[in-house]
Protein backbone atom coordinates (compact mmCIF):
# COMPACT_ATOMS: atom_id res chain seq x y z
CA UNK A 1 0.00 0.00 0.00
CA UNK A 2 1.20 3.86 -0.83
CA UNK A 3 1.01 5.37 2.91
CA UNK A 4 2.85 4.23 5.57
CA UNK A 5 0.81 2.57 8.99
CA UNK A 6 2.04 2.47 12.45
CA UNK A 7 3.48 -0.81 11.95
CA UNK A 8 4.61 -0.83 7.92
CA UNK A 9 6.13 1.40 5.81
CA UNK A 10 4.29 2.05 2.37
CA UNK A 11 5.56 1.42 -0.50
CA UNK A 12 6.69 5.21 -1.73
CA UNK A 13 8.54 5.34 1.81
CA UNK A 14 10.11 2.24 0.72
CA UNK A 15 10.95 3.06 -3.13
CA UNK A 16 12.34 6.69 -1.47
CA UNK A 17 14.63 4.81 1.03
CA UNK A 18 16.39 2.40 -1.22
CA UNK A 19 16.55 4.44 -4.17
CA UNK A 20 18.25 7.15 -1.53
CA UNK A 21 20.28 3.90 -0.95
CA UNK A 22 21.65 3.43 -4.28
CA UNK A 23 21.99 7.54 -5.61
CA UNK A 24 24.27 7.66 -2.33
CA UNK A 25 26.41 4.92 -2.92
CA UNK A 26 26.69 5.58 -6.51
CA UNK A 27 27.72 9.83 -5.84
CA UNK A 28 30.22 8.76 -3.07
CA UNK A 29 31.95 6.07 -5.41
CA UNK A 30 32.15 8.64 -8.52
CA UNK A 31 33.16 11.34 -6.50
CA UNK A 32 36.10 9.65 -4.99
CA UNK A 33 36.83 7.94 -8.11
CA UNK A 34 36.99 11.30 -10.31
CA UNK A 35 38.72 13.35 -8.23
CA UNK A 36 41.36 11.10 -9.07
CA UNK A 37 41.11 11.22 -13.05
CA UNK A 38 43.53 13.14 -14.94
CA UNK A 39 43.18 15.61 -17.83
CA UNK A 40 43.45 12.93 -20.20
CA UNK A 41 41.28 10.18 -19.03
CA UNK A 42 38.51 9.29 -20.51
CA UNK A 43 35.90 10.52 -18.13
CA UNK A 44 37.36 13.57 -17.02
CA UNK A 45 34.74 15.18 -17.67
CA UNK A 46 32.33 12.93 -17.97
CA UNK A 47 31.84 11.23 -14.21
CA UNK A 48 31.76 15.26 -12.58
CA UNK A 49 29.09 16.00 -15.34
CA UNK A 50 27.08 12.71 -14.01
CA UNK A 51 28.36 13.19 -10.30
CA UNK A 52 26.57 17.13 -10.39
CA UNK A 53 23.64 16.05 -12.29
CA UNK A 54 22.56 13.06 -10.38
CA UNK A 55 23.47 14.97 -7.36
CA UNK A 56 20.77 17.83 -8.16
CA UNK A 57 18.46 14.85 -8.82
CA UNK A 58 18.70 13.26 -5.47
CA UNK A 59 18.20 16.89 -4.07
CA UNK A 60 14.27 16.82 -5.40
CA UNK A 61 14.14 13.60 -4.56
CA UNK A 62 14.88 14.31 -1.07
CA UNK A 63 13.01 17.31 -0.99
CA UNK A 64 9.85 15.22 -2.20
CA UNK A 65 11.19 12.23 0.46
CA UNK A 66 11.39 14.61 3.65
CA UNK A 67 7.26 16.39 2.52
CA UNK A 68 6.19 12.78 2.83
CA UNK A 69 7.69 11.61 6.29
CA UNK A 70 5.97 14.72 6.96
CA UNK A 71 2.48 13.72 5.34
CA UNK A 72 2.65 10.49 7.11
CA UNK A 73 2.40 8.62 9.94
CA UNK A 74 5.94 7.25 11.23
CA UNK A 75 6.27 3.21 11.94
CA UNK A 76 6.55 2.82 15.61
CA UNK A 77 9.53 1.78 17.49
CA UNK A 78 9.76 -2.25 18.64
CA UNK A 79 8.18 -2.85 21.90
CA UNK A 80 10.97 -3.98 23.01
CA UNK A 81 13.15 -1.41 22.36
CA UNK A 82 14.90 0.91 25.47
CA UNK A 83 14.40 4.40 25.49
CA UNK A 84 17.94 5.20 24.55
CA UNK A 85 18.33 3.02 21.84
CA UNK A 86 14.77 4.56 20.76
CA UNK A 87 16.13 8.53 21.30
CA UNK A 88 19.48 7.24 19.15
CA UNK A 89 17.76 5.95 16.19
CA UNK A 90 15.72 8.99 15.76
CA UNK A 91 18.37 11.10 16.06
CA UNK A 92 20.32 8.97 13.66
CA UNK A 93 17.51 9.63 10.82
CA UNK A 94 17.40 13.25 11.73
CA UNK A 95 20.94 13.48 10.93
CA UNK A 96 21.08 11.60 7.95
CA UNK A 97 18.77 13.64 6.56
CA UNK A 98 20.88 16.98 7.87
CA UNK A 99 23.90 15.30 6.11
CA UNK A 100 21.79 14.70 2.73
CA UNK A 101 21.19 17.93 2.31
CA UNK A 102 24.39 19.56 3.65
CA UNK A 103 26.60 17.08 0.99
CA UNK A 104 24.46 18.28 -1.65
CA UNK A 105 23.87 21.71 -0.90
CA UNK A 106 27.76 21.80 -0.33
CA UNK A 107 28.21 20.51 -4.00
CA UNK A 108 26.21 22.43 -5.36
CA UNK A 109 28.27 25.70 -3.79
CA UNK A 110 31.71 24.57 -4.90
CA UNK A 111 30.80 24.00 -9.02
CA UNK A 112 28.45 27.95 -8.48
CA UNK A 113 31.25 29.34 -6.56
CA UNK A 114 31.91 31.65 -9.83
CA UNK A 115 28.55 32.92 -10.48
CA UNK A 116 28.05 29.71 -13.10
CA UNK A 117 25.31 27.67 -12.93
CA UNK A 118 25.41 23.91 -12.88
CA UNK A 119 24.33 22.33 -16.54
CA UNK A 120 22.02 19.10 -15.67
CA UNK A 121 22.46 16.16 -17.98
CA UNK A 122 23.27 18.50 -20.61
CA UNK A 123 20.14 19.57 -20.55
CA UNK A 124 19.55 22.36 -18.12
CA UNK A 125 20.93 24.90 -16.26
CA UNK A 126 20.82 25.37 -12.27
CA UNK A 127 21.96 28.68 -11.57
CA UNK A 128 23.83 29.40 -8.99
CA UNK A 129 22.53 31.98 -6.48
CA UNK A 130 22.99 35.55 -6.82
CA UNK A 131 26.01 35.99 -4.45
CA UNK A 132 28.79 33.94 -4.16
CA UNK A 133 30.84 34.53 -0.64
CA UNK A 134 34.97 34.90 -0.83
CA UNK A 135 36.85 31.59 -1.25
CA UNK A 136 33.30 29.79 -1.84
CA UNK A 137 34.47 27.43 -3.75
CA UNK A 138 37.51 26.60 -1.59
CA UNK A 139 35.12 26.42 1.55
CA UNK A 140 32.52 24.18 0.56
CA UNK A 141 35.18 22.08 -0.78
CA UNK A 142 36.18 21.10 2.58
CA UNK A 143 32.68 20.76 3.78
CA UNK A 144 31.46 19.09 1.11
CA UNK A 145 34.45 16.11 2.26
CA UNK A 146 33.35 16.61 5.76
CA UNK A 147 29.82 16.04 5.09
CA UNK A 148 29.96 13.25 2.38
CA UNK A 149 32.42 10.92 4.73
CA UNK A 150 29.71 11.70 7.64
CA UNK A 151 27.42 10.58 5.93
CA UNK A 152 28.56 7.39 4.41
CA UNK A 153 29.96 6.79 8.14
CA UNK A 154 26.35 7.36 9.89
CA UNK A 155 24.62 5.37 7.16
CA UNK A 156 27.17 2.23 7.84
CA UNK A 157 26.38 2.57 11.11
CA UNK A 158 22.68 3.27 10.50
CA UNK A 159 22.68 -0.44 8.13
CA UNK A 160 24.15 -2.46 11.01
CA UNK A 161 21.93 -1.12 13.25
CA UNK A 162 19.21 -2.80 11.38
CA UNK A 163 20.63 -5.64 10.73
CA UNK A 164 21.83 -5.90 14.75
CA UNK A 165 17.49 -5.64 15.13
CA UNK A 166 17.34 -8.44 12.49
CA UNK A 167 19.42 -10.83 13.17
CA UNK A 168 19.72 -9.87 16.94
CA UNK A 169 16.64 -8.58 18.17
CA UNK A 170 14.72 -10.66 15.26
CA UNK A 171 12.16 -7.89 15.19
CA UNK A 172 10.42 -6.14 12.40
CA UNK A 173 12.20 -2.90 12.13
CA UNK A 174 14.45 -4.45 8.61
CA UNK A 175 11.28 -6.50 7.04
CA UNK A 176 9.02 -3.37 7.21
CA UNK A 177 11.69 -1.35 5.23
CA UNK A 178 11.84 -4.22 2.74
CA UNK A 179 8.28 -4.34 2.76
CA UNK A 180 7.70 -7.92 4.03
CA UNK A 181 4.02 -8.16 6.03
CA UNK A 182 4.47 -8.12 9.35
CA UNK B 1 103.04 67.50 13.49
CA UNK B 2 100.35 65.55 14.94
CA UNK B 3 98.04 68.29 13.79
CA UNK B 4 99.07 68.27 10.00
CA UNK B 5 98.26 64.46 10.28
CA UNK B 6 94.86 65.38 11.82
CA UNK B 7 94.14 67.75 9.64
CA UNK B 8 95.54 65.51 6.17
CA UNK B 9 93.53 62.50 7.48
CA UNK B 10 90.03 64.86 8.07
CA UNK B 11 90.39 66.07 4.37
CA UNK B 12 91.25 62.35 3.33
CA UNK B 13 88.01 61.16 5.09
CA UNK B 14 86.08 64.17 3.69
CA UNK B 15 87.13 63.49 0.16
CA UNK B 16 85.89 60.15 0.48
CA UNK B 17 82.76 60.30 1.55
CA UNK B 18 81.99 62.81 -1.04
CA UNK B 19 83.27 61.16 -3.68
CA UNK B 20 82.67 57.51 -3.25
CA UNK B 21 79.68 55.98 -4.81
CA UNK B 22 77.90 55.10 -1.27
CA UNK B 23 76.65 59.18 -1.60
CA UNK B 24 74.71 57.61 -4.90
CA UNK B 25 70.86 58.16 -5.10
CA UNK B 26 69.64 54.68 -3.93
CA UNK B 27 65.82 54.67 -4.43
CA UNK B 28 63.36 52.45 -2.34
CA UNK B 29 60.32 51.72 -3.70
CA UNK B 30 57.35 50.10 -2.31
CA UNK B 31 55.15 48.09 -5.30
CA UNK B 32 51.49 49.85 -5.26
CA UNK B 33 49.59 46.73 -4.78
CA UNK B 34 46.40 48.87 -2.42
CA UNK B 35 45.49 50.79 -5.13
CA UNK B 36 46.49 47.94 -7.78
CA UNK B 37 48.77 49.28 -10.15
CA UNK B 38 50.67 45.45 -10.21
CA UNK B 39 49.81 42.50 -11.81
CA UNK B 40 51.41 39.46 -11.41
CA UNK B 41 49.27 37.13 -14.44
CA UNK B 42 50.03 33.68 -15.60
CA UNK B 43 49.79 32.24 -19.29
CA UNK B 44 49.65 28.27 -20.24
CA UNK B 45 48.54 26.33 -22.99
CA UNK B 46 45.32 24.85 -22.30
CA UNK B 47 45.96 21.29 -24.15
CA UNK B 48 47.54 22.45 -26.64
CA UNK B 49 44.57 24.63 -28.18
CA UNK B 50 44.41 28.51 -26.63
CA UNK B 51 46.14 30.22 -23.90
CA UNK B 52 44.88 29.78 -20.40
CA UNK B 53 45.15 33.03 -18.48
CA UNK B 54 45.07 33.87 -14.45
CA UNK B 55 46.74 36.51 -11.90
CA UNK B 56 47.51 36.27 -8.19
CA UNK B 57 45.36 38.57 -7.11
CA UNK B 58 47.04 39.25 -3.67
CA UNK B 59 51.02 39.71 -3.01
CA UNK B 60 52.99 42.36 -1.79
CA UNK B 61 56.48 43.33 -3.30
CA UNK B 62 58.58 46.16 -2.94
CA UNK B 63 62.35 46.95 -4.75
CA UNK B 64 64.98 49.59 -4.64
CA UNK B 65 66.55 51.27 -7.62
CA UNK B 66 70.02 53.05 -8.45
CA UNK B 67 69.91 54.85 -11.55
CA UNK B 68 73.59 56.27 -11.29
CA UNK B 69 74.02 51.78 -10.76
CA UNK B 70 71.72 49.52 -11.68
CA UNK B 71 73.55 46.77 -10.96
CA UNK B 72 72.31 47.54 -7.10
CA UNK B 73 68.56 47.12 -7.96
CA UNK B 74 67.13 44.58 -5.92
CA UNK B 75 63.37 43.19 -5.93
CA UNK B 76 61.31 41.39 -3.54
CA UNK B 77 57.85 39.83 -3.92
CA UNK B 78 55.64 37.65 -1.40
CA UNK B 79 52.87 36.08 -2.98
CA UNK B 80 49.83 34.87 -1.64
CA UNK B 81 49.29 31.96 -3.81
CA UNK B 82 45.53 31.34 -2.43
CA UNK B 83 44.23 34.68 -4.34
CA UNK B 84 45.02 32.65 -7.52
CA UNK B 85 42.11 33.32 -10.05
CA UNK B 86 41.28 31.95 -13.42
CA UNK B 87 38.16 33.06 -13.57
CA UNK B 88 36.50 29.59 -12.76
CA UNK B 89 35.81 27.77 -9.54
CA UNK B 90 35.83 24.23 -10.12
CA UNK B 91 39.34 24.64 -11.82
CA UNK B 92 40.71 27.67 -9.28
CA UNK B 93 40.09 24.99 -6.44
CA UNK B 94 41.91 22.32 -8.38
CA UNK B 95 44.48 24.42 -9.06
CA UNK B 96 44.56 25.20 -5.38
CA UNK B 97 44.84 21.55 -4.44
CA UNK B 98 47.22 19.61 -3.83
CA UNK B 99 47.80 18.36 -7.89
CA UNK B 100 48.74 21.99 -8.57
CA UNK B 101 50.10 24.96 -6.07
CA UNK B 102 48.86 22.83 -2.96
CA UNK B 103 48.40 26.30 -1.21
CA UNK B 104 47.00 24.76 2.19
CA UNK B 105 50.52 23.45 2.97
CA UNK B 106 52.28 26.65 0.31
CA UNK B 107 49.92 29.50 1.28
CA UNK B 108 53.40 32.14 -0.14
CA UNK B 109 55.32 31.75 -3.23
CA UNK B 110 58.25 33.98 -2.88
CA UNK B 111 61.14 35.95 -5.35
CA UNK B 112 64.22 37.19 -3.93
CA UNK B 113 65.94 38.75 -6.61
CA UNK B 114 69.97 38.08 -6.59
CA UNK B 115 71.23 40.19 -9.57
CA UNK B 116 70.11 42.97 -11.58
CA UNK B 117 71.99 43.13 -15.22
CA UNK B 118 71.31 46.81 -17.39
CA UNK B 119 71.39 45.20 -21.26
CA UNK B 120 70.32 48.47 -22.62
CA UNK B 121 68.47 52.12 -21.05
CA UNK B 122 64.99 49.75 -21.17
CA UNK B 123 66.05 46.40 -21.01
CA UNK B 124 67.33 44.22 -18.13
CA UNK B 125 67.86 40.68 -16.89
CA UNK B 126 67.09 40.16 -13.07
CA UNK B 127 68.03 37.02 -11.37
CA UNK B 128 66.52 35.75 -8.09
CA UNK B 129 64.88 32.90 -6.11
CA UNK B 130 61.68 31.96 -6.73
CA UNK B 131 60.31 29.87 -3.75
CA UNK B 132 56.85 27.96 -4.95
CA UNK B 133 55.13 25.08 -3.68
CA UNK B 134 58.14 25.11 -1.04
CA UNK B 135 61.06 24.87 -3.81
CA UNK B 136 63.45 27.53 -4.39
CA UNK B 137 65.21 27.85 -7.58
CA UNK B 138 67.15 30.49 -9.30
CA UNK B 139 65.07 31.87 -12.18
CA UNK B 140 65.90 34.91 -14.34
CA UNK B 141 63.30 37.26 -15.79
CA UNK B 142 63.08 39.87 -18.77
CA UNK B 143 62.87 42.97 -17.63
CA UNK B 144 61.69 46.26 -19.35
CA UNK B 145 61.66 49.62 -17.51
CA UNK B 146 58.14 51.17 -18.69
CA UNK B 147 58.71 54.67 -16.98
CA UNK B 148 59.69 56.57 -13.52
CA UNK B 149 58.39 60.15 -13.01
CA UNK B 150 56.76 62.44 -10.63
CA UNK B 151 52.47 61.55 -10.13
CA UNK B 152 50.04 64.01 -10.00
CA UNK B 153 49.39 63.45 -6.42
CA UNK B 154 52.85 64.33 -5.11
CA UNK B 155 54.78 61.45 -5.18
CA UNK B 156 57.21 59.58 -7.29
CA UNK B 157 57.22 56.51 -9.06
CA UNK B 158 58.65 53.54 -11.03
CA UNK B 159 57.41 50.94 -13.40
CA UNK B 160 58.66 47.74 -14.82
CA UNK B 161 57.16 44.80 -16.96
CA UNK B 162 59.20 41.54 -16.40
CA UNK B 163 58.49 38.32 -18.69
CA UNK B 164 60.14 34.74 -17.17
CA UNK B 165 58.86 30.95 -17.54
CA UNK B 166 59.00 28.17 -15.08
CA UNK B 167 58.84 24.65 -15.93
CA UNK B 168 56.46 23.16 -13.90
CA UNK B 169 58.18 19.92 -12.92
CA UNK B 170 60.69 21.96 -11.03
CA UNK B 171 58.55 22.87 -9.25
CA UNK B 172 57.15 19.92 -8.04
CA UNK B 173 54.03 20.15 -10.12
CA UNK B 174 54.05 16.62 -12.08
CA UNK B 175 50.25 16.87 -13.02
CA UNK B 176 49.65 15.53 -17.01
CA UNK B 177 48.35 19.23 -18.96
CA UNK B 178 49.90 18.02 -21.83
CA UNK B 179 53.08 18.17 -23.78
CA UNK B 180 52.21 21.60 -24.78
CA UNK B 181 51.57 22.84 -21.10
CA UNK B 182 55.44 21.72 -19.45
CA UNK B 183 56.34 25.39 -18.97
CA UNK B 184 54.22 28.26 -17.58
CA UNK B 185 54.65 32.24 -18.51
CA UNK B 186 54.86 34.59 -16.18
CA UNK B 187 54.05 38.45 -16.63
CA UNK B 188 54.28 40.70 -13.93
CA UNK B 189 53.93 44.87 -14.64
CA UNK B 190 54.52 46.46 -11.05
CA UNK B 191 54.89 50.20 -10.40
CA UNK B 192 56.49 51.16 -7.23
CA UNK B 193 55.94 54.30 -5.17
CA UNK B 194 59.26 55.88 -3.99
CA UNK B 195 59.16 56.31 0.04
Amino acid sequence: MLKNTSTQYGILSISFHWISVLMVLGLFGVGLWMVDLGLYDAWYKKAPMLHKSVGVVLFVITVLRFIWVKLNPQPLPPEHSPTWERWAAHLTHILLYFLLFASMISGYLISTGDGRGIIIFNLLELPALPWQFPQQEDIAGQLHEIFTYSLIGLALLHMLAALKHHLIDKDTVLRRMLGRSV
Amino acid sequence: MLKKQFVTGLLAASLAVFSSSSFAEVENYVIDTKDAHAFIQFKIKHIGISWLLGQFEKFTGEFSYDEKNPSASKVTVNIDTPSLNSNHAERDKHLRGKDFFDVKKYPTAKFVSTAYKAVDKENAVLTGDLTLRGVTKSITIDVKHTGAGNDPWGGYRRGFEGHTRITLKDFGINYNLGDKAREAELFLSVEGIKQ
